[in-house]
């Protein structure tokens, strides 16, 4: 179970984030749509504290930290029951494919050598990737690394996967094969949450659908129901945009 | 006008080469001291610990700012009459601090430059797994700093071998010092400085020959 309750983050004298509250049910996979430079990314980077909150509390699993007292361990603790995979894929450029995944496993969770390397193994293989075990990113194109970064985030079996626009960096050609291992990750039941512009998959994975605008979530519900019913006129608007 | 004393500066090549292993172990030992503290004062340069970083800016502001041969003297003529139980330092010691001390000064900014060239995305994906500040820097940020960084860092180390000739000013019978005393016994003070200047820089030759071959590895590392 996730819940994020009064969630308020500013920068400088602009509200990015106007108190949000949001559950997430265990499985669910939630996309977050919207116009640019609404929050969305705040939003996730304030879920594992890369954005430290102005107020708020985030609950993942066992685990809750209130911006008002966060601890240091606290927020460890949070970002260890979480997973982020970036827009720039965000892979350790001194480390091979294979040493990225078994990074988190080794460093964070004080997993065996060989456990871990068993483990991140099979993990490319799942991402079709077992070929490139030993290769740095720099040699990898974009799709291969964001495939990389995902399959990071799987190794470590979190509570909860944020994805911050995954193929919005990729040239058209490698986009089908990241957005195809994310559906093979959501057949898992894995919590997801997921920033967005593919609006077809969205539809296609979606639990549930959250539209963002200023800083609030204006207008949320099914796939079917936010995309071909929406309500709020701002959301209306910004589909007939994307759409056209 | 008269011509040089071949045969003089040829049988002082091995008595004046024999020094270089304490030329380079002094070298080497201030080195690895250099760089311990030198990563220690970088980083914290980049976490700016209150009152922690006020001292670290004096210290690095002081040691680049003074003269090495200042330095020297203040720690093996002045430190001993400061601080008693040192009732005395010998010359090697006090080189090795001293070397360590001002390089570390210089080389924390090259350290601590590279540090923040590291590229946000990588501090981002260290902490988004869960990192602590220590697992953060020395499995991801040190390592690629280290890259940048590695080729001034080498620069450094030549400036310091050529450095520890200054030893020979606090009675430490190294290179330089064996060379003037070799040249007060045969006057032929040209030659047998001429053959120190050839040692010190086939030496320091050799070190830039590594450097290229270091560099173009770095810049291999990680395109595979
Ligand atoms: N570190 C920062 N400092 C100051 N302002 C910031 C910072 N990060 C984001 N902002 C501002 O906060 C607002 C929300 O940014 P955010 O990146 O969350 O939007 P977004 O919805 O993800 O947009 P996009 O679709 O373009 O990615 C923007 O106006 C942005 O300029
Ligand atoms: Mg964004």
């Amino acid at each position: 179970m996730i819940r994020i309750e009064g969630l308020t983050k500013r920068f400088g004298e602009t509200t990015v984030l106007n108190n949000i509250n949001l559950e997430i049910e265990d499985g669910e996979r939630v996309v977050i749509i919207g116009p640019s430079g609404t929050g969305k990314s705040t939003l996730l980077r304030c879920v594992n504290f890369l954005d430290r909150p102005d107020a708020g509390r985030i609950t993942v699993g066992a685990v809750t930290v209130d911006a008002a007292h966060s601890r240091k361990r606290e927020i460890l603790a949070l970002r260890r029951a979480t997973a982020m995979v970036f827009q720039n894929y965000g892979l350790f450029a001194n480390k091979t494919a294979l040493e990225n995944i078994m990074e988190a496993l080794v460093t964070v969770q004080k997993r065996p050598r060989q456990e871990a390397e068993q483990r991140a193994r099979d993990i490319l293989s799942e991402t079709g990737l077992s070929d490139k075990a030993d290769n740095y990113p720099a040699s990898l194109s974009g799709g291969q690394q964001q495939r990389v970064g995902i399959g990071r985030a799987m190794a470590i079996g979190s509570e909860l996967m944020l994805f911050d626009e995954p193929t919005s960096a990729l040239d058209p050609e490698w986009v089908g094969e990241v957005l195809d291992l994310m559906r093979s990750v959501a057949q898992k039941r894995q919590t997801m949450l997921i920033v967005t512009h593919e609006m077809r998959f969205a539809r296609d994975i979606a639990d549930r659908v959250l539209f963002m605008d200023g800083g609030r979530i204006v207008e949320q519900g099914p796939p079917e129901q936010v995309f071909d019913a929406p309500q709020d006129a701002r959301l209306k608007r910004f589909l007939s945009r994307v759409a056209g | 006008m008269r011509g040089l004393d071949l045969e003089y500066m040829l049988g002082l090549v091995p008595v004046i080469a024999g020094y270089i292993p304490l030329t380079l172990a002094i070298a080497a030992l201030a080195m690895l001291l250099a760089l311990v503290l030198a990563v220690a004062l970088a980083v914290e340069r980049v976490a700016r610990v209150p009152v922690l970083d006020a001292l670290v800016l004096l210290f690095i502001s002081f040691f680049r700012g003074t003269p090495l041969l200042v330095q020297l003297f203040l720690f093996y003529y002045g430190l001993p009459q400061v601080l008693s139980f040192l009732t005395a330092i010998d010359g090697v010691t006090a080189t090795i601090m001293g070397l360590t001390l001002h390089f570390a000064a210089y080389m924390a900014e090259t350290i601590r430059a590279a540090i923040t060239g590291v590229d946000r995305s990588q501090w981002e994906a260290a902490q988004s797994i869960g990192m602590t500040q220590v697992q953060m820097m020395s499995r991801v940020i040190l390592p690629q700093a280290a890259r940048t960084a590695a080729p001034t860092l080498v620069n450094y180390f030549i400036d310091m071998i050529k450095a520890t000739s200054l030893a020979f000013t606090l009675g430490v019978t190294e290179m330089m010092g064996a060379t003037q005393k070799e040249a007060a016994g045969s006057f032929l003070y040209f030659e047998a400085f001429l053959v120190a200047a050839v040692l010190y820089w086939i030496m320091v030759e050799a070190l830039s020959q590594l450097q290229k071959r270091l560099e173009t590895r770095l810049n291999k590392a990680y395109a595979r």
